[in-house]
């Protein structure tokens, strides 16, 4: 075969196609922009991206390379998985079609439509899909605020903050106290300050027997709390002390130089303090300006924000009704957005929100435990259409199966977010 | 035939409640019935495990729950979830042995006629404890028709909108077809999907999670799901 001038020119013309490619492409392409890489934005991406075929340009901002997920944080605490399970990669998704862009969203110009980045480029968009978690609310605990949480670790968000908390746990003095200020509500995840509760336990249980763990609590009453309680007295009979509402759990405050916890006037010094502070929506949804107060309405039918029907929130920052603010939940939210949002800019077929959410958590090994609720749209929230809760009391074959059960969890839901691992 | 006579009683109560069903069971009509379960399962004094478990003390037991037989993990995982062999949950199970544990080694395509489960359950019947010795026995020699509508089965589903549906399955089910704790459905023959979705619809299969995400979804649906899982490539 010979190589004449013609093939020559075609060659050359394909690959000065290619290489202008993305641009071209994206000048006629509808764009949807999601910020935060978490269970509600990376999933939002992966779905619009995949279903889409190639129809939509999808950027997703999302300052970290590896993603540490917040649930199963707490069995990492409790010594029954190494951070490195915990950790994912954005390379799936990048392969999935989805441009990743690691870098924070600093701004955001409804007018215009467009995104500013802490690097300073700017992104347009013709749909916004705001994905960004929590904050902390300033002044929520008296004595604690961000510059404390090294000293007093929130450990409310994957990754350095949990490693943080990990060491200094291991750190403890024999026989000594690690202390928990858990939030009011709503925050992320109902049940998870009581499982970290139950692996802080299954950790000292272990390592350091003797040493005891203080709750302050500003609710009466929690997620799964009669499961915890019995699973507290079976397995760390006399190791925790939760003091809720009723008995000044509520009326806290902590000072991180000294390392002391005051509960309702009573001064004690501690060795480990986890402060989990009021909560509200990532600040980047306040940026937008679609909060109202400390999270951001939605309507049920596909996640938009009441304040720009061009803006999607998602998650933990969505304020929608009924479901529980946890990773399933967004996992779940971004489904619906996606097949929403997806049908706004394609034409696409769109169908009937349909939610639903399943929290497992871990009390001791292989005693685990779940709940979970199916949810519908209406025209005033997700609204939540039937549920269910593990007994107390069930064998110890049915809490390992629900365990084993969580696992296979954790393996689909991570698959489902961030796609094949490349 | 003692035990047929005991049964009696609970079997006449059954039959007013129940919208279908076959008549009473008779044990000697049900021993000619288990010659087809012969090549696998032993019953009866010297019965051991073969290639199925032995069937002495059956009724009551758990699933999975026999010492010293290998069951396959969708029986093992059945059995931690709560199911037991009852007469109910045995007619459900010998009619499609697969709506009820999708992954079973039983390689039997089930005992369609409900009258000829019924002559085999009260035969079995007599090798658990006497029933007149339990006052909650099992009502053993009644059984009810589970098929599904086979207007149910021949729905041809709809596979985008399964495919938008599905999102509500690979939160947990991967969709590569992974098993880590959860079972891959993933490839799925259509109506095995279709059929063991019903069972947890109509609460035969007793997963609590399984139990509430089937039981929204509609026939179309479930027809839906199951056309997109068949032939999901990734």
């Amino acid at each position: 075969m010979t190589f004449n001038r013609r093939m020559f020119l075609g060659t050359s013309a394909v690959m000065a196609a290619s290489l202008a490619a993305p641009m071209v492409r994206a000048q006629g392409k509808p764009r949807v922009i999601v910020i935060g890489g978490g269970a509600g934005g990376a999933t939002a991406a992966r779905y619009i991206a995949k279903d889409s075929k190639g129809e939509v340009d999808v950027t997703l901002i999302e300052p970290t390379r590896t993603y540490y997920t917040c649930f199963f944080s707490n069995l990492y605490l409790g010594d029954v998985k190494d951070i490195d399970d915990l950790g994912h990669s954005y390379g799936g998704l990048a392969a999935g079609g989805v441009n990743v862009v690691h870098d924070w969203a600093v701004g955001v110009d409804r007018d215009a439509k467009t995104v500013t980045l802490a690097s300073g480029g700017s992104l347009a968009y013709d749909k916004l899909i705001l994905s960004p978690g929590i904050d902390f609310v300033d002044g929520a605990v008296e004595g604690w605020d961000l510059t404390s949480q090294n000293a007093m670790p929130h450990a409310y968000k994957g990754g350095s903050q949990t490693e943080l908390l990990k060491a200094q746990l291991k750190a403890m003095p024999e026989g000594g106290t690690f202390a928990m200020v858990a939030p009011p509500n709503p925050y992320r995840c109902p049940p998870g300050p009581y499982e970290r509760v139950s692996m802080v336990a299954h950790y000292l249980k272990a390592n350091n027997p003797t040493a005891k763990i203080i709750v302050a609590d500003p609710k009466p009453k929690f997620s799964k709390m009669a499961l915890f309680q019995e699973g507290w007295n079976n397995h760390y009979a006399g190791m925790i002390d939760w003091i809720g509402e009723d008995f000044g759990g509520g009326e806290v405050s902590v000072d991180p130089g000294a390392m002391t916890v005051t509960i309702d006037g009573e001064v004690t010094k501690v060795d480990v303090c986890n402060v989990i502070p009021a909560m509200k929506a990532g600040h980047i949804a306040e940026i937008a300006g679609v909060t109202d107060g400390n999270w951001a309405p939605v309507n049920a039918a596909d996640m938009s924000s009441k304040a720009d029907p061009d803006i999607h929130v998602l998650g933990d920052a969505s304020q929608q009704g009924d479901m529980p603010k946890s990773g399933f939940s967004a996992n779940s939210q971004a489904k619906v957005c996606a097949n929403a949002v997806r049908g706004a800019l394609t034409g696409s077929k769109v169908f009937p929100a349909k939610f639903s959410n399943t929290c497992w958590s871990l009390i001791d090994t292989n005693d685990g435990v779940k709940v979970g609720a199916t949810y519908e749209a209406t025209d005033e929230k997700i609204a939540k259409v039937d549920g269910f809760i593990s007994q107390t009391g069930e064998t110890a074959d049915v809490r390992k199966a629900t365990y084993e059960e969580s696992e296979g969890w954790y393996a689909g839901i991570t698959a489902d977010m961030f796609g094949a691992s490349v | 035939m003692r035990a047929f006579q005991y049964l009696m009683p609970f079997a006449l109560v059954g039959l007013m409640a129940l919208p279908s069903h076959a008549d009473t069971g008779d044990a000697e009509l049900g021993e000619k019935v288990f010659q087809q379960c012969k090549g696998c399962h032993q019953v009866g004094a010297s019965a051991k495990n073969r290639i199925g478990p032995h069937l002495n003390g059956l009724f009551g037991r758990k699933a999975a729950g026999l010492e010293g037989f290998k069951y396959s993990k969708s029986f093992q995982r059945a059995g931690a979830g709560g199911l037991e062999w009852h007469a109910d949950t045995l007619d459900v199970f010998l009619e499609n042995p697969r709506a009820m544990t999708s992954g079973t080694r039983m390689s039997y395509r089930g005992l369609k006629d409900a009258q000829d489960r019924a002559h085999l359950i009260v035969y079995l019947r007599q090798f658990s404890d006497n029933p007149a010795n339990i006052p909650e026995a099992d009502p053993t020699a009644q059984a009810v028709d589970h098929d599904l509508d086979p207007a149910i089965l021949a729905l041809v589903g709809d596979p985008e909108y399964g495919e938008y549906l599905s999102g509500e399955c690979t939160t947990c089910h991967q969709a590569a077809g992974g098993d880590d704790g959860i079972p891959s459905i993933t490839l799925w023959p259509e109506d095995q999907f279709v059929v063991a979705m019903h069972a947890y619809k109509n609460k035969q299969r007793n997963h609590p999670v399984m139990q509430m995400i089937a039981g929204r979804l509609g026939d179309e649906e479930i027809a839906a799901l199951a056309a997109y899982f068949k032939d999901l490539e990734n």
